[in-house]
Parts: structure tokens; C-alpha cells; sequence
């Protein structure tokens, strides 16, 4: 099984709720981008969820764009990223990695070259945010073979028909996106999520992960009782991203990190 | 109007494709609002109404049809063919963005959506939606990179004027593409309310097709003049291509025509041997931004480049994916024009006709004069006069060494 069916798999022996992180490759610099993974993970994050940044991330909210342009200042690509990916995979081989970003750095280097340096690397997923699955063929097809699971977010514009689609054409996990907005915005409401997730498990059996303006361990929690998993970003990033020293930045994230996946633990 | 073409031109397909160009490369919460403006779109062109309406505000707002007129001065000035103006400039709001716009606004009027949003660059766009906005009772936002808003103060207060709240983009190279990401930010967190009117024949499906069909009238009036005036087609249609609306309108309509050559001009910055320009066609790639699969100024990362333009409406790093595709067939042929030559047209123009062209238009006018010089003297050229140049008057006196 691939270490995202492990994961979700022990989540639901246990009766427990995942936490997924989510936080920008390179960012602050490229150094702290393993430290910031290994600290994340044995915080509790049972998902790691790394940014590709990319100069035009059409779908982020200022922290994430900040966190984009901080990335690319210290010149970190593509392939650099998955370079990190397979140097935080010798200090640990069981926390799935997810790659999220948008198309372009992929056709960049090539769709299949992409796969197979993703494969090596040791990610486990994908999510394009500018990706849906009308044009999703090419690169499913070569991540599949490579055992890489291809994420599909639903939206809260998302009709029922093409619910059905994208759980169909998902793998892994599906990735619901709780508000009409950018990432890190103000605007969550949790009774029109708990609403939307509910419809969603009606179709389909693969665990959704909802993310995408949830700030604080108590909306996390909310979230979580009708959900499979958490993501939560842009407050992490938003630390990484002040101005102090790395270790005092890391030891404030390690400590958000726990607080979010003790509220949502047990939902 | 919205005749489609017969045969083999008949594009996109049904999944927003130019050969391997255009598609929908967007997040999940617009596609139902792209599935949603492309029924609402496809339904106007089946309804009469719909079609009367467009004309009637074309013709008793816009002010069409705009003239050709033969430059007589201006190409004896700078070669040997007759050289004709297509008078965009002459259209309402002083651009051929209103085409577009007024159609849109057409648009989202079936759909209920009482507020618009835009991108702007030299905000030739952001002043045609304020207009239109402000005719419909709606509440307007144009998005704009500071950069932008710095050289083209004019039309920032234009916009102002009509009602439009301006919000200025502080991201990345704080141009267009910014401008147009900032757009797509605001269009999904306010998706049930709102319409977002693209200026260009880019973005993701419909709104290459549906862009290109609402100018295509400048296209299908200046065929029409060229048999009266002249009594026969042009030899040679030359527009310029930031996102390349003026030149797909111009284009579309003579598409099946063989012998009629066509030439879109890219900005060509500093120059091609710098990287200080804003030519995907010429010296860039393909990828995918904004939508859609098409050429772009990207590194070997996939990273967007910043791009460089003297004239903001063609500083873009992407083109129109009807373009690419046209690229790749050979019908139309693409060229570029530097800052200088730009200039240097802009300077002649308003000297020969007492026309003063934009900054954009000015490329085409100087693509015009270059193709002039080895022409005949029956050789005909129609240039697409996409706009006027008062915006760009402070940017000019700039350059002269005068403060406005």
C-alpha cells in the first residue's frame, strides 16, 4: 500500500483525524525546508504538503504568495524541491509527502521526466490547483505507473455531476476546498462545509481532506468532525515567514502544529 | 456577424482547443462559472435579440462603423504602398476594447451578475469596463499593477470618473499578469456575484473564442470597406499582439482569405538579443498561465519572466492561444518592433496625419513602415489603428525630457 493508503488507513483504525501541512519549498530558505518537514512530522503532521512556488500562484492568498516569492528570491525550482523531498526521505521513510503547485514548472521539464524525478524523490501525491480533470489525462497517466497519487479538489461551486467526476478520478484522497476564495482568507463557514463534505461522502469512499482558510485549532476542530482530514497553511507559513530566527520560527510552528492536531485528534 | 467560418477553420473545439493550444487550465471553483458563461454565451448566439442588441449599442454607443481611412501623408513618409487606418481610435472610450466589453456586459446582464471586474494594463480595457459598468448600474473593480497605474495616470482617473474603484496590484512585476492573477483571485471569492470581463483573446475557454467573435467586427467592416473603397482585398493586414484582441478582430474575417497576408506584431522591447521585451511568439515557449495552453516568456523552470514593454497593453508575458495556434500553421506571420521604432511611428503619424496613435497601435504603424519600404506602389497595406495616444502623452514627454 502506498504511504498515503497507510496513513489514511491507520487514521481510521485509530478513530483519528489527520492533520495535513502545508508549507512552500524553499521558504525561508532552502536549508530549513528538511528541518521544517522532520520538525512538522514529529509534531504531529500526518500529511506533509509541500509548495512548488511559482512566480504567478493564481489561487493563494497574500501569505502564500509571500511565501512564493520568498522561495523564488532563494532560487528554489522544481527540481530543487524534489531534491528536498529525497533528502528529508533518509531521515524518514513513513510520512507521505504531497506536492502541491501549478502546471507550468511540470511541462517545464516534462511531464514523464517529471514523474520519474518525483518517483525517485520519494513524493507520494500531487495536487495542481490549475489542473482540473479535463486536462488532467497526461499527467495522471504518467504518475499512475509510478505508483504517485494524483489529488482533485472539489469546490464549494462544484455541482454534483462533477463531484462525481473528480471522486472517480482521484487518487489517494480527495481535497475539498472549504470556502469560494484564496487561500488563507477570512470567510470559513463551517455549517456550509460540514453540509457540502457530508454530500460528498455519499459518493464516494476515499477520505476528503478539507482545506483553505482554517486559522485556528478551534475552526480546525469544527472542520474535522465531519472530515477526514485538516489542511492548514497559511498560518504555518505566515510563521516561517517572520522576521526572527529560524530556530525560534521553527520551535513556533512545531508548537502550532501540536495544538492543531490535539484539537482535532480526537473529532 | 457571428458567422462562424466554414470548414477546417472552425475553432475551438468543443473543449476551448486551437490545435494544442487554449483549454482550461483553471482552479475547480471557476469551472462552473466557465460552464456557466459558455452556455449563457452559446445561447446569445442563438438568439436573435441578443445580436440586435450588440449592433444597436455598437452602432448608437460605440459609433460604429469606424472609417478606414488612407494615410496618404503618413506612407508617403515612410515607403512605397498605400497604407489604410482602421479607426478603432474613433470608437467610444477611444479603443477597440468597447467591442468586447459591450458584449460582455451584454453577458452579464442574462446572468444576473451585478458586479464586473477587469484587468487592465495601459487601461484601455479597465476604461471600456468602467463604461460599460457604469451604463448597467454595476458595481465595478479594476485591477491594475502600480507599475501600470504610474504611466498611465490619465485613464486611471478616467476610470475614477465613471465610478470604477481602481485597486492597484502591488505583486510581482506589478503589471498586467499581475493585474490579471489579482483578477482571478477576486472572481473566485466572489464567483455568485460577479462577472470577470478578460480584455484579450486569452484565458482559459470561453474567452478566447468569445473575445475574438465580439471584435471580429472590425475585421468584417473593414473587408466590407476595402471592396468599396478600394475594390479589392489588401495585400497585407498588420496589427499588433500583446494578448491580441485587435489582431484576431482585425484577422478573423480574412482568415479564408489566401491571399491576403497577415502580420502581428509583438513587442519587441530593448530589443530580441536583451531580455527586455515582450514576445512569447517570437522568443519564448510554450506552458500554460492564465488559463490556458499557449506561448509565454517562461525560464527553463517554468517560472514566469517579467516582461518589457514601452507601451503597457503589450507588456503581457502570454499570448492569445489562437495566436500560437496561427503561429504554428504559418496563416498569420509574427514580427516585433522595438520601443524605438514604436516611438519613431508614434512621432510620424501624429506630424503626416494629425492622428496621434497609441503606444500599442504604434508597433503595428511601424511593422507597416518597415513591410512599406520593400512594397510596390499598388501594394496595399491595412493597419489596425487599435487606439488613441492621449494616454500615452506623459510617457512620450517622458522620454523628451518634458513634465507634464
Amino acid at each position: 500500500m502506498s504511504r498515503l493508503g497507510t496513513t489514511f488507513e491507520r487514521l481510521r483504525q485509530d478513530n483519528e483525524k489527520g492533520l495535513v501541512t502545508f508549507i512552500t519549498a524553499g521558504d525561508p530558505s532552502i536549508a530549513a525546508t528538511v528541518p521544517a518537514l522532520t520538525r512538522l512530522a514529529e509534531a504531529g503532521a500526518d500529511i506533509l504538503e509541500l509548495g512548488i512556488p511559482f512566480t504567478d500562484p493564481e489561487a493563494e492568498g497574500p501569505p502564500i504568495q509571500r511565501s512564493s516569492e520568498r522561495a523564488l528570491m532563494n532560487g528554489m525550482t522544481l527540481r530543487k524541491t524534489c531534491e528536498q523531498v529525497a533528502l528529508f526521505r533518509q531521515h524518514n521513510a513513513t510520512t507521505p509527502v504531497v506536492l502541491m503547485g501549478y502546471f507550468n514548472p511540470i511541462l517545464a521539464l516534462g511531464v514523464d521526466r517529471f514523474a520519474e524525478l518525483a518517483c525517485e524523490s520519494g513524493v507520494d501525491g500531487m495536487i495542481i490547483v490549475n489542473l482540473p480533470p479535463e486536462e488532467a489525462s497526461e499527467l495522471r497517466n504518467a504518475l499512475e505507473p509510478r505508483g504517485i497519487d494524483l489529488v482533485l479538489l472539489i469546490a464549494p461551486t462544484s455541482p454534483l455531476e462533477r463531484i462525481e467526476i473528480l471522486s472517480t478520478s482521484s487518487n489517494g484522497f480527495l481535497y475539498y476546498v472549504s470556502i469560494k476564495g484564496i487561500t488563507g482568507a477570512d470567510h470559513l463557514d463551517v455549517t456550509d462545509v460540514e453540509r457540502k463534505v457530508a454530500s460528498i461522502k455519499r459518493i464516494t469512499d476515499l477520505p476528503v481532506a478539507v482545506g483553505f482558510g482554517i486559522k485556528t485549532p478551534e475552526s480546525a476542530a469544527a472542520v474535522a468532525k465531519v472530515a477526514d482530514a485538516v489542511v492548514v497553511g497559511s498560518a504555518l507559513v505566515d510563521i516561517l515567514g517572520s522576521d526572527q530566527e529560524l530556530e525560534k520560527s521553527l520551535a513556533e510552528m512545531q508548537s502550532l502544529t501540536s495544538a492543531f492536531k490535539q484539537s482535532i485528534r480526537a473529532c | 456577424m457571428f458567422q462562424r467560418r466554414e470548414g477546417d477553420n472552425e475553432l475551438p473545439d468543443g473543449t476551448g482547443r486551437f490545435g494544442p493550444y487554449g483549454g482550461r487550465f483553471v482552479a475547480e471553483t471557476l469551472m462552473s462559472a466557465l460552464d456557466e458563461l459558455t452556455q449563457v454565451y452559446q445561447d446569445a448566439l442563438d438568439d436573435p435579440t441578443f445580436e440586435e442588441e450588440f449592433k444597436s449599442d455598437l452602432q448608437r454607443y460605440v459609433g460604429r462603423p469606424s472609417p478606414l481611412y488612407e494615410a496618404k501623408r503618413f506612407a508617403a513618409a515612410v515607403g512605397n504602398a498605400r497604407i489604410f487606418l482602421k479607426r478603432e481610435d474613433l470608437n467610444h472610450t477611444g479603443a477597440h476594447k468597447i467591442n468586447n466589453t459591450i458584449g460582455q456586459a451584454l453577458l452579464a446582464e442574462r446572468m444576473g451578475k451585478r458586479r464586473i471586474i477587469a484587468e487592465t494594463g495601459a487601461g484601455q480595457h479597465g476604461v471600456a469596463t468602467a463604461t460599460v459598468a457604469a451604463r448597467l448600474g454595476a458595481e465595478c473593480t479594476v485591477y491594475m499593477g502600480a507599475t501600470d497605474i504610474e504611466r498611465q495616470k490619465p485613464n486611471v482617473y478616467r476610470m475614477k470618473m465613471l465610478g470604477a474603484h481602481v485597486q492597484a496590484v502591488n505583486s510581482g512585476s506589478k503589471t498586467l499578469k499581475d493585474a490579471m492573477n489579482e483578477a482571478m483571485r477576486d472572481w473566485v471569492t466572489n464567483i455568485d456575484t460577479t462577472h470577470y470581463i478578460i480584455g484579450s483573446v486569452a484565458g482559459p475557454h470561453p474567452y478566447p473564442a468569445m473575445v475574438r467573435d465580439f471584435q471580429a467586427v472590425i475585421g468584417e467592416e473593414c473587408r466590407v470597406q476595402c471592396l468599396d473603397q478600394i475594390g479589392r482585398l489588401p495585400d497585407v493586414l498588420i496589427a499588433c499582439v500583446g494578448g491580441g484582441s485587435n489582431a484576431m478582430g482585425l484577422f478573423y474575417a480574412f482568415l479564408s482569405d489566401i491571399n491576403v497576408k497577415m502580420v502581428g506584431v509583438e513587442a519587441g522591447g530593448e530589443g530580441m538579443d536583451t531580455m527586455r521585451h515582450a514576445a512569447p511568439l517570437n522568443g519564448g515557449t510554450t506552458g500554460v498561465l492564465h488559463g490556458a495552453n499557449t506561448y509565454l516568456m517562461a525560464d527553463e523552470n517554468g517560472l514566469i519572466l517579467d516582461t518589457h514593454s514601452i507601451s503597457a497593453g503589450l507588456d503581457y508575458p502570454g499570448v492569445g492561444p489562437e495566436h500560437a495556434y496561427l503561429k504554428d500553421t504559418g496563416r498569420v506571420t509574427y514580427d516585433t518592433v522595438t520601443d524605438d521604432e514604436a516611438l519613431q511611428a508614434f512621432r510620424i503619424l501624429s506630424k503626416t496625419e494629425g492622428i496621434v496613435p497609441a503606444l500599442e497601435s504604434s508597433h503595428a504603424l511601424a511593422q507597416a513602415a518597415k513591410a512599406s519600404q520593400s512594397s510596390d506602389v499598388e501594394d496595399i497595406i491595412v493597419v489596425n489603428l487599435s487606439g488613441r495616444g492621449d494616454k500615452d502623452l506623459e510617457t512620450v514627454a517622458g522620454i523628451d525630457g518634458v513634465t507634464l
